[in-house]
């Protein structure tokens, strides 16, 4: 559905997106995930037409962003990162010029401009002015504006940005529940919404991609070996820590144990399996052997968010060995949503 | 022509939904009503010493009371085109409603010819306040109506012209009051031009002249239709739109 190959875009000074290729097959929701000033914004621009590319192409639904921009044009929905609302419009007003100017026949605006309302829940809204709507309502305003041709794909830029817990469980329902029909491209840096609403996690930093994958492969590639952490109580009378750790230890294919906390009988420790060996059932039936309390188990999973650290310190560290020039780090401060 | 003709609705609307249109119009309904009602009392005034001094030649209204009017419709035109195209491109660039635009499927030039479109439309408003007064000429004399309309045509084309001009200036920058004052001073601009001729008769000076949109409506308000002045018009409306165009292309180059 989409398919980027070699996009650079260069601003005045700063290359903003370096070279980057990816792919996106129909139907997926992709996360496109980064710190602040990484590229994410300047992709979708050209993804939108919005923006030429300085080099490279990107085709959407088999048509180049440069050949052919209206054809691309009609078939993405594109919410910027502030919603381009008129404050001084009803919101039905303001979603009828949206619909006739998408190419909407005259006779399917209103059916269709209903039916959006209904699914983004602003009906009761709709003869409001825009302005006097607040940021959620206005952020799912923006997005009917973006789905109400129907596209064939959605481009959200950090669509949760600046709202509130409630809303943002709202608006991820949503993006959902558009899976499907439509191919979505969501840009964030909040992790876990990746980690929530994404199939595919494309991490990009400094221009660059660092990684591109499903969001469980790249937790796995990274882990490597399970860890798990138990807490144990000792079922009357007290425990004896080294006796503890020794008879974890003992378990067939433990690594190493680190004891992560005591709190009066209870001990908890973190325990590292050998790189593939499954630990947990060993684990758990010694405990219970041992006359012990099992009071937790579970397997302390790499956070997208370790994921993202590990992956730009590592790109970071490269660079620095590689590049001489020191220039990358002040450019990315430089280059924030132009 | 549809997408051209949604854009148009749009910012015709976006003018009335704002005070913007209703203060030009009074401002325009004042300032014209007291030009309107200083010629008419001059008007009346020399009417009645002549004909006590028993010259029986009546008076042309045409020629006394509605060219000068006219020529000072197209003075006031001047203050009031800069707060009309101000807004055109500086708020869309500001608020971020470029990006939906422009990510739409519809050509840039169908949105410069939406927009300039509508900013004529409103100019054409604030003009047709000026039928009230005319209107009350009309009640009590027997005015040419002929030479008014070609005067009024000529109004229209000279604001177009500046209209145009607006809209470029619009597009280059996202802050409506500097908007507002670079077309003000280009307005004002093109207009004074005009004076060179009084000292400059070399071909320099006539070039110069020949440039003042002020120059080119003489014509009109005496009611005298003239290609080469209409051509004249037309062309630097036709200028200042491709400006425009080009201008909105390079947006996207240089952002």
């Amino acid at each position: 559905m989409i398919k980027v190959e070699g996009l650079s875009k260069r601003y005045a000074r700063t290359l903003a997106v370096d070279n980057i290729s990816f792919e996106v097959q129909k139907g997926q929701i992709v996360g496109f995930l980064g710190p602040n000033g990484a590229g994410k914004t300047t992709t979708m621009r050209v993804l939108t037409c919005f923006l030429p590319p300085s080099s490279g192409s990107a085709q959407v639904a088999g048509f180049d962003v440069l050949e052919q921009p209206l054809e691309v044009k009609k078939r993405i929905g594109y919410l910027p990162e502030t919603p381009p609302l008129y404050p001084d419009m009803e919101v039905i007003e303001y979603l009828t010029f949206v619909a006739k100017l998408k190419g909407l026949s005259n006779a399917d605006v209103p059916g269709r401009v209903r039916e959006v309302c209904d699914r983004c829940a602003i009906s009761h809204v709709s003869a409001k002015l825009i302005g006097k709507l607040s940021k959620g309502y206005r952020q799912r305003v923006g997005l009917a504006q973006a789905i109400l041709h129907n596209p064939d794909v959605l481009i959200l830029d950090e669509p949760t940005s600046g709202l509130d817990p409630k809303q943002i469980i709202e608006t991820r329902e949503l993006i959902k529940s558009l899976a499907g029909d439509h191919t979505i491209i969501l840009s964030t840096h909040i992790l876990s919404e990746v980690e929530e609403s994404c199939e595919q996690v494309i991490i990009i930093n400094q221009g660059k991609i660092v990684a591109q994958d499903t969001v469980e492969n790249l937790t796995a590639r990274l882990r490597g070996s399970e860890s798990v952490s138990v807490e144990i109580r000792a079922s009357g009378g007290a425990l004896n820590q080294s006796d503890v750790r020794q008879k974890l230890e003992q378990v067939a294919g433990v690594g190493h144990v680190v004891l992560k906390d005591t709190r009066d009988n209870r001990v908890t420790y973190e325990v590292e399996g050998l790189p593939g060996r499954s630990i947990r059932a060993d684990l758990a039936r010694t405990i219970v052997g041992a006359g012990w309390d099992l009071n937790e188990l579970r397997t302390v999973g790499m956070s997208l968010e370790d994921i993202f650290l590990e992956l730009t310190a590592a790109e970071k560290r490269s660079a620095r060995s590689t590049d001489s020039t020191p220039s990358t780090d002040a450019n990315e401060t430089q280059e924030i949503k132009q | 022509m549809r997408n051209t003709l949604i854009i148009f609705q749009k910012e015709l609307r976006g003018y009335f939904a704002s005070p913007i249109a209703y203060l030009l119009m009074a401002f325009f309904a004042v300032i014209f009503g007291f030009f309107f009602y200083s010629a008419t009392r001059f008007f009346i005034l020399q009417g009645m010493q002549m004909q006590m001094r028993g010259m029986g030649m009546p008076m042309d209204v045409n020629e006394y009371v509605i060219r000068p009017l006219l020529s000072n419709a197209s003075v006031i035109g001047l203050f009031l085109i800069p707060m009309i195209t101000m807004r055109l491109y500086a708020e869309e660039k500001r608020s971020g409603t470029i990006e939906l635009l422009m990510t739409s499927p519809v050509s840039d030039m169908e949105i410069v010819l939406g927009k300039w479109l509508a900013a004529l439309a409103m100019y054409m408003c604030v003009l047709g306040v000026s039928a009230v007064n005319l209107g009350l000429l009309f009640a009590f004399g027997k005015p040419d109506w002929k030479p008014i309309l070609v005067g009024y045509l000529g109004l229209i084309l000279q604001g177009g012209c500046l209209l145009a001009i607006g809209t470029f200036i619009s597009t280059t920058t996202r802050n409506q009051i500097v908007a507002g004052g670079a077309t003000f001073g280009v307005c004002l601009l093109l207009w004074v031009l005009d004076w060179v001729s009084s000292y400059e008769t070399s071909a320099w000076g006539k070039v110069v002249s020949y440039l003042s949109v002020v120059t080119h409506f003489e014509p009109f308000s005496k009611g005298v239709l003239d290609t080469k002045d209409i051509l004249f018009y037309l062309s630097m409306i036709f200028f200042g739109l491709f400006l425009t165009a080009r201008s909105v292309e390079s947006l996207r180059w240089r952002s």
